[in-house]
């Protein structure tokens, strides 16, 4: 094997890197806010006993879990100028991913809600809760300890799934390495160094929601059996 | 212009792309399937090393990007062995990567997911590691995760899009093509999409009814 390797591209514009990191940071964490609420709304839909509305949220959940996201980001960039409404790269990008979070987030979501036994609202009803408390500390809160395993994978694979709006030139970091890739060829090292930041980004999500697990969840080892 | 894209050539020739789609997820599946199963047995192996080899495996793979390992595949691995991949050689690598760690994730899940008891009871029977594996742990362990490895076939048809990115032609290939001659985006991806979940609906569908299965006995 004649290559060496020679990781000085990556040092040398390691300020590329880090500006591409920074936009995968910024529309991974918009888009998780925007789906987070898509989901606590789909989840709502899911479980309100409304058969249109449940339908309507089901069809949507079923079409985006069932399809690639590739496919959405396209449908999204290249389809919505058709009908009049333009949008930049990044603003396809944020929408899309929204989109797709909101679909699996609002599966989470339901799955969370439909853990709290019905009780426990008749009884929060009975102490004359509003709905909207109801919603709040007896519901949501609980609910959400009991996903909060299943909500951290799932944005962990959404950050890693931003990686794909590079396809339509977001400068994104899979962007930054792409563009660094088509000048120097030194593939191999540039790549790999944006793993590196991915793996490195994945890791700091799995250890802020275990510091948030334990800071703030800590009470549900204690309510469940 | 005679030569008009109409809507049922543009939907034949994206079927004929979708034969591509479903070789290469057969292709990522079953060779995922051997590697992740290996993997699997090295990741729940008493030797540290072992342990230590396929967690790193797990976690690199699990821990970043499809696209990302598609690149390296294809660009990477020509330029530091000096050989031209094709695209398909190139997305067979990268795919089975990615399926592999995470079937071994989801069947090193369920092989914890027994009770100590079925381990010391068959050590108490004077079971070999391998006897103990063939016949009480492994048997066990298939039933619990028939559901989520179907669900993850899903991911896998999925994720088989990625491979246009790097020049295979499928599914997704095919549409962007498609769309770059005709100009109907919302059409063809609409249209792409829809085969896609025709593929993949059918399997949520039929993981979610196992688990209900399971569920239901347990």
């Amino acid at each position: 094997m004649g290559y060496t390797f020679d990781f000085s591209v990556v040092w040398d514009n390691i300020g590329l890197f880090i500006a591409g990191a920074l936009l995968t940071f910024r529309i991974s964490l918009i888009a998780i806010a925007f789906g987070l609420i898509l989901g606590i709304i789909g989840a709502l839909f899911r479980t309100s006993g409304n058969r249109i509305l449940n339908a309507i949220t089901l069809a949507y959940v079923e079409i985006i879990r069932n399809t690639p996201f590739l496919i959405q980001l396209f449908f999204i960039f290249f389809g919505l100028p058709k009908l009049g409404i333009r949008l930049n790269a990044e603003q396809a990008a944020i929408l899309s991913l929204s989109i797709n979070f909101g679909a699996y987030s609002t599966e989470i979501v339901r799955a969370g809600v439909e853990s709290i036994p019905k009780g426990q609202v008749e009884a929060a009803m009975a102490l004359g809760f509003k709905p909207l408390k109801i919603f709040r500390y007896i519901i949501l809160i609980p609910a959400l300890s009991n996903i909060y395993t299943a909500l951290i994978g799932q944005v962990i694979l959404a950050v890693l799934f931003t990686s794909v709006v590079s396809q339509i030139a977001t400068e994104d970091l899979t962007f930054a390495g792409d563009f660094l890739n088509s000048r120097t060829f030194r593939s191999f090292e540039i790549y790999f160094t944006v793993c590196l930041f991915y793996l490195a980004i994945v890791w700091i999500i799995k250890g802020i929601g275990y510091w948030v697990e334990r800071r703030f969840f800590e009470f549900a080892k204690y309510s469940r059996r | 212009m005679g030569d008009e894209f109409t809507l049922g050539r543009i939907f034949l020739n994206l079927l004929i792309a979708t034969k591509w789609t479903i070789i290469l997820s057969l292709i990522a599946f079953v060779f995922g399937g051997i590697v992740g199963f290996l993997v699997m047995l090295m990741r729940i192996s008493p030797i540290k090393p072992l342990r230590f080899l396929s967690w790193i495996y797990v976690e690199f793979f699990e821990g970043t990007p499809l696209l990302l390992q598609l690149f390296l595949a294809f660009f990477g691995i020509s330029v530091v062995f000096g050989i031209n991949l094709s695209p398909l050689a190139a997305a067979t690598i990268a795919l089975t990567a990615f399926t592999s760690s995470f079937l071994a994730d989801i069947w090193r899940g369920a092989v914890e997911a027994l009770p100590k008891g079925q381990w010391e009871a068959s050590s108490a029977l004077g079971f070999g590691y391998f006897k103990k594996l063939r016949y009480i742990i492994l048997p066990q362990a298939v039933k619990l995760s028939i559901a989520p490895t179907v669900g993850f076939l899903v991911q896998v048809i999925k994720g088989t899009s990625l491979a246009s990115v790097i020049g295979f032609t499928e599914l997704s290939r095919a549409a962007s093509q498609i769309n770059n001659v005709t100009l109907k985006a919302l059409l063809v991806f609409a249209l792409a999409g829809a085969i896609y979940f025709l593929l993949c609906y059918p399997l949520s569908v039929w993981s979610q009814k196992v688990e209900q299965r399971l569920n239901q006995q347990t």
